[in-house]
Parts: structure tokens; C-alpha cells; sequence
């Protein structure tokens, strides 16, 4: 419980959100920083060496 | 009963049918294609498990009710990893769509596959949005009553009442994961049935090779 008690403290969810707000874009900080952790995901997917990849070419 | 008779029977016709389309070593294959090994085919199977994880803890849930799930300690780790898995499903998923999109996935006979991937991603985004009116806490209040002047404008009020939470429950644990997961073992059929997509690289070549050998044949 007193885990749980510190956690809450250092990330308290009880505020207003933060949103950015720029011309006709209005969106949450969270939701800012999730799509933008999914493109980087995305990205890294593409070019990250995969293991195994070069010893699997010889069976095509 | 004569063997002729037995090949009339349509759970002999059924199995070979089945058989004949999905046999057993493309159900479970040995060995996948080389362009396989690489981190953007994993999202796929990462959508799988974490819908797994979201069936088995909203399972739990549904055995123990909003009671344990709210007052409790180990109610609240449940209802946390129940939370968490769906946002883990839907970032997989997401991933898993922009994956395919941009390979062009529903190339090769594939327009199946990827319409009932299209399908079962709207059925998860319902199956979400019941899920936060059904959490019997301000949040879900909130949300349920910003949401009604959406549906009701849409005249769909009357059927999909999102203040009714007995309703809501319903789509929620029974109607939509049901399509869900209908949906997706299809999915998951259909692309064991087709093969995964190969690159554009490949396919182009396999064509002109094909293109070739029927020129010097």
C-alpha cells in the first residue's frame, strides 16, 4: 500500500490535463505522447535488425 | 454403412474441404519466408497475446464485480492490468495496421484478410468506448454523458442507449468481445490460409520471374 501511496505522489492524476493547442490542433499531452511513441515504435521496427535475419536469408 | 455413403456425409465432405484449404502444416508452420524476420511482423502476433491478456483479466473482472474491482487492492491491480492490456492492444494494433497499410496487405487475393482486420478494429474501438461507460466511476459518467449528444444526433440513441449501464455491461462482457474474437480467429485463419504478404521487392520479382520462365517455356 505504501508503494502504491508513493507512486500515486509522483505521478498525480487528480489535476486538470495539459493539452497542446495549436491552430486547429487540440489534443491531450497523453494522447500527444502516445501517438508519438507509436510512430517511433513504427519507425524502429523498420530499422532495427531483426535476430536471425541474416542466417534465415539462406532459406528462402 | 457403404464407403460411398460415408463420402455423402457432410461432416466427411466438411473435413475434407477444411483439410484441403487450411492442412495442418500451414496451421502451424515450421518455417516462415525470410522477409518475416523482421520487428514490424511481430505487432501482429503482439495484438494476439495482448488480447488474450484482456479476455483472461476482464474474465477476472466479471467473476468479481465492481465491488472488488473498486475496493480492493488486488481488484484494483486487475482492473489496472485489464486497463493496461487493452492500451497495449490498441498501440500493437495500430502499429500492426500502419505495417500493412504501407506493405499493401491485402495484395495477392488477400482483400479478405484485410477487410476483416479493418472490421474487427472498428468491433475493438466499440468494444473500448463500452468498456470506459461501463467502469461505474465519475470517468464513466462523464464520458457517457458527453457521448449521448453523439449518438443521439446519429438517431441511434434509441437502440445504443450509452446511459443505460446495464446495456452498455452487455455489449461490453457478451455482444462485442464475442465479434471480437470471432473476428479475429478469422483474421488469424485467413492469413495461415493466403500466407503472409511478401515486400513489393519480392512479389515484383516473383512476378517477372514467373513472366520469364512462361516466355522461354
Amino acid at each position: 500500500m505504501a508503494l502504491y501511496s508513493f507512486l500515486a505522489a509522483l505521478i498525480p492524476l487528480n489535476n486538470y490535463g495539459h493539452f497542446i493547442h495549436w491552430h486547429w490542433l487540440y489534443i491531450s499531452y497523453a494522447n500527444f505522447i502516445v501517438i508519438c511513441l507509436m510512430v517511433i515504435t513504427f519507425v524502429a521496427a523498420l530499422l532495427l535488425p531483426f535476430p536471425g535475419h541474416n542466417r534465415r536469408k539462406g532459406n528462402r | 454403412m457403404s464407403s460411398t455413403e460415408i463420402e455423402r456425409q457432410w461432416t466427411t465432405r466438411l473435413r475434407h474441404r477444411a483439410a484441403g484449404k487450411l492442412p495442418p502444416e500451414k496451421l502451424l508452420p515450421d518455417t516462415q519466408p525470410s522477409y518475416v524476420s523482421s520487428w514490424i511482423y511481430v505487432f501482429g502476433v503482439a495484438t494476439l497475446a495482448s488480447l488474450i491478456l484482456v479476455i483472461a483479466t476482464g474474465c477476472i473482472l466479471a467473476l468479481r464485480g465492481p465491488s472488488w474491482w473498486h475496493g480492493s487492492f488486488i481488484g484494483h491491480f486487475v482492473n489496472s492490468l485489464h486497463l493496461w492490456s487493452v492500451e497495449v492492444f490498441f498501440f500493437a494494433m495500430v502499429v500492426h495496421l500502419w505495417g500493412k497499410f504501407f506493405m499493401g496487405a491485402w495484395r495477392g487475393g488477400r482483400t479478405a484478410t484485410w477487410m476483416t482486420g479493418v472490421v474487427t478494429f472498428l468491433a475493438s474501438l466499440m468494444t473500448a468506448f463500452t468498456g470506459y461507460v461501463s467502469q461505474s466511476n465519475f470517468d464513466s459518467q462523464w464520458i457517457s454523458t458527453q457521448a449521448k449528444d453523439g449518438i443521439n444526433a446519429t438517431g441511434g440513441g434509441a437502440y445504443f442507449n450509452v446511459l443505460n449501464m446495464g446495456q452498455m455491461l452487455m455489449w461490453h462482457i457478451v455482444l462485442l468481445p464475442l465479434v471480437a474474437v470471432i473476428l479475429t480467429a478469422v483474421h488469424v485463419i485467413l492469413v495461415r490460409m493466403k500466407g503472409v504478404v511478401p515486400p513489393y521487392d519480392d512479389a515484383a520479382s516473383a512476378t517477372s520471374a514467373a513472366t520469364t520462365e512462361g516466355a522461354t517455356k
